[in-house]
């Protein structure tokens, strides 16, 4: 029922209407609301910033890293939940890829498909890529997991509400719920062993130094020497994580 | 063996091909299906009420006022599930405090709040302030302290005043459209916008959510609706369930076409996460998603529904169809809500095997538990319709602007 | 304005200064410093305890067997990678001890054949049929296992 008095009075509704969902649209591009621009962010270049590598052409599957990790940073002994593990994984001859990880590594590994049908067969240890886009931190609704100024993704255990949406959002499956805490706990490149100048324990305790890490903004760090000398992945890289992971002789089959 | 870790040693002698270590227990239970099921519901009774009052469908007047009372009865549970399932709930007022505005759940408090403050508890206030002054005069002992209150110590009901109850609360409604949308379409794009899951990732998922919202809230309503009458034991008004049926049959077409269009796109385009999603579909989800969700949910009352525009049978028949289908929708949309979160866990994010669910009977994530944040709401809903009964209502007023 | 809309916006003006309020209260006194989250997290994270000291701790005390193992082909390879945490040692020496792994298997778990190894990082041996029984530090000092 259109009445020719109202006219007036809801083009003015309208107008305001309009000025105010515009405003916000436009705020909505200003640094501290820019919640749709999260993933366009660009490093600054400044202070140390951690990268992480790792050489599939060492890695003999020992899961002496995995086992250091759970002593260091006290994670819970059970298969269910990881800090840092390893993959093995088993392209037969017929193309079927079988990956194995049981207890994580920790074990170690044993040779479950016959010589003759290997076609190829190589270790891969997981552990958090501390993306710098990273989809975690952009999901967190509370602000208890976030980026360090060094570039070590954290989690902030007095207010994580344990929401567990980080850990839907990872796309590499680092991130658990602690059985006692109750909240989200994950990788977080020893920082308590970096901020005492020692390196994190599972880069420490790999016999055959397969796993680095060190500062990226440093051209002559062992990580940048890492990534301008070997062929370097990361994983998924589609998903534009922006993932400091780096791994040398990365096979594509590996997820 | 720790007994508090049995059952996770039991999931993990059930893993089918590899997960990732990590992925062994489902993060999102059966509280997280309940939410979006119950802000769904919210949101659809909303938009049912809303066709009668701004699109000025006048057949669906006599549920203007149960649609708006049952959407605020969902709302004051919706929260529940999600406090429950949060593993530190004392910590959850951080959401309002500190939201991190990157994060589509930040805006769930505001978003709650703003709907059940501004929109529900606000639309019902315009259309109940009249008779809650009129109420407070004849009531005695709770209810006439309950009115009192409610109506702000107002009691101003001359024409002159009901006339402004009448247009603000058509402004309410206006803007209870859009968020409406909002509600129900940002838990949506919480799972839309997780890139890590091919199974959540797609651009449909909040409209999808929206428009299966629409189906399960008309269906409620529809429902609420027969059951009141048949409490009250009074005639049913045909035209009007005839034409909630209708609307009822219009919007399970659309929400039919577009999750149809996203599984075609998904199939045509058959990306890297194909094999696994086709495993998970054919595999673990058969039941729940091909014969609950479609062919319960979908089909069947989409064909009965459809006969029914052109073929008409007797009052009763038709009475009792609506029951059905009514019933058979609200538990299609459940089991929707079941294969996008229970589903998407299901798969191990790296496409390269399976884990397993196992609904508990008891304990926090539990069936029972469930259940309870189920049956509340009409606990809730039989409150509110002793103390705004619609059928003792005087005044008239959700009518358009004159 | 009717007295509906006046007495509503009152009331919304009264709720919205109680949630300004609260908020001021609520939000923890770190939080902001470097981005959204709580500036006292850092120091949290960073003030736990380190397990493993790292092998130069080792040296201070044990340096005869440093320097054999440094002559091996083990030399790269951390003290506590196969003896285990340091900490509880450093702090009491004599009665915290550290692992003294000693069997077949813990040596196999590096050194067992398995294709996925690569043969340039590890020399690997069939431990099945290689002197089986017998402990391998019988013929291979774990700190200078090079025969």
């Amino acid at each position: 029922m259109k009445n020719t008095k109202e006219n007036p009075s809801r083009r003015n509704f309208i107008k305001k209407t309009g000025i105010t969902l515009g405003s916000l649209l436009v705020s909505s591009a200003l640094p501290p609301f820019n919640a749709v621009l999260f993933a366009a962010n660009k490093p600054t270049g400044k202070g140390i910033w951690y990268g992480i590598g790792i050489d599939i052409e060492k890695c003999i599957g020992c899961g002496n890293c995995a086992k250091t990790c759970k002593i260091e940073n006290d994670v819970p002994p059970e298969p269910f939940f990881f800090r840092s593990w390893v993959e093995q994984y088993t392209i037969k001859n017929d193309g079927t890829i079988k990956v194995e990880s049981p207890n994580g590594g920790i074990d170690g590994f044993t040779q479950s498909v016959p010589d003759n049908e290997i076609e190829k067969s190589f270790f891969v240890p997981k552990m958090c890529n501390h993306c710098y886009k990273s989809p975690c931190v952009q999901v967190c609704p509370v602000g208890a997991t976030f980026e360090s100024p060094e570039g070590v993704v954290l989690v902030d255990e007095k207010y994580c509400i344990g929401c567990r949406y980080c850990v839907q959002a990872c796309p590499y499956g680092c991130r658990y719920i602690h059985p006692t805490k109750h909240v989200v706990d994950k990788c977080t490149l020893c920082y308590h062993r970096l901020k005492k100048g020692l390196n994190p324990a599972c880069m420490e305790n790999c016999p055959t130094k397969a796993r680095i890490s060190g500062d990226l903004n440093d051209p002559e760090s062992e990580i940048s020497k890492f990534i301008r000398i070997k062929n370097v992945y990361v994983l998924k890289p589609h998903l534009n994580t922006g993932s400091k992971l780096y791994y040398n002789a990365l096979n594509q089959e590996v997820r | 063996m720790n007994p508090e870790f049995e059952h996770l040693y039991q999931a993990l002698s059930k893993v089918d091909g590899y997960i990732y270590p990590n992925e062994i227990e489902l993060s999102w239970s059966i509280l997280i299906v309940l939410y979006p099921y119950i802000t769904g519901l919210v949101a659809g009774a909303f938009i049912l009420a809303s066709l009668e009052r701004v699109f000025n469908v006048k057949s669906l007047k006599p549920t203007y006022v149960i649609a708006l009372l049952t959407a605020f009865a969902f709302m004051l549970v919706a929260t529940m599930p999600l406090i429950f399932h949060l593993g530190k709930p004392f910590r959850a007022w951080e959401i309002m405090i500190t939201p991190h505005l990157t994060s589509a759940m930040a805006i769930f408090g505001f978003v709650y709040l703003w709907y059940l403050m501004v929109v529900l508890l606000l639309e019902i206030w315009f259309d109940y302030r009249a008779d809650m002054v009129v109420w407070s005069k004849e009531a005695t002992g709770l209810k006439k302290w309950l009115y009192k209150a409610f109506s702000l110590g107002i009691t101003d009901i001359s024409p002159e005043s009901r006339k402004w109850d009448n247009k603000l609360g058509y402004v309410v409604t206006v803007i209870g459209i859009p968020s409406a949308f909002l509600l129900h379409g940002y838990v949506g794009f919480i799972f839309g916008s997780i890139k890590a899951n091919p199974w959540w990732s797609t651009v449909m998922m909040p409209v999808i959510f929206l428009f299966s919202a629409m189906v399960s809230g008309i269906a409620l309503v529809m429902l609420v609706f027969m059951v009141i009458n048949y409490i009250r034991k009074q005639k049913i008004d045909m035209i009007c369930l005839d034409t909630i049926a209708k609307y009822l049959f219009y919007i399970i077409i659309i929400d039919f076409t577009l999750e149809s269009l996203d599984q075609i796109h998904r199939l045509y385009e058959a990306e890297e996460s194909f094999e696994i999603i086709s495993l998970l579909m054919s595999g673990k989800l058969f039941v729940t998603l091909l014969i609950f969700q479609v062919f319960f949910g979908m089909i069947v009352p989409l064909i009965t529904l459809g006969t029914l525009q052109f073929y008409k049978p007797k009052e009763k028949v038709r009475q009792f169809i609506y029951l059905i289908i009514g019933l058979l929708v609200l538990f299609g949309i459940f089991f929707m809500r079941w294969n996008v979160v229970i589903g998407g866990q299901l798969f191990s994010k790296s496409f390269y095997g399976f884990t397993s669910f196992k609904l508990s009977l008891i304990g926090s994530e539990g069936f029972l538990m469930a259940s309870i944040w189920l049956i509340v709401p009409f606990i809730i809903l039989a409150f509110l319709l002793w103390l705004f009964p619609p059928w003792k209502k005087i005044h008239e007023e959700n009518i358009m602007v004159e | 304005m009717p007295i509906q809309l006046k007495r509503l916006l009152i009331l919304g003006v009264v709720l919205f200064s109680v949630f300004l309020l609260l908020k001021y209260l609520m939000t923890p006194d770190s939080f902001g410093q470097y981005g959204h989250y709580r500036g006292k997290a850092l120091e949290e994270v960073a003030s736990l305890p380190a397990k493993y000291v790292g092998s130069n701790i080792c040296n201070d005390c044990h340096d005869s067997i440093v320097t054999i193992k440094n002559e091996g082909t083990h030399s790269g390879i951390a003290c506590e990678s196969c003896h285990g945490p340091g900490f509880k040692h450093i702090e009491d020496p004599e009665n915290e001890k550290m692992v003294r792994p000693g069997t077949r298997e813990f040596c196999a778990h590096c050194h067992a054949f398995n294709k996925a190894r690569p043969g340039r990082a590890i020399t690997q041996q069939n431990i099945k049929e290689h002197n089986p029984g017998d402990k391998c530090a019988e013929c291979h000092n774990p700190h200078q296992p090079q025969l």
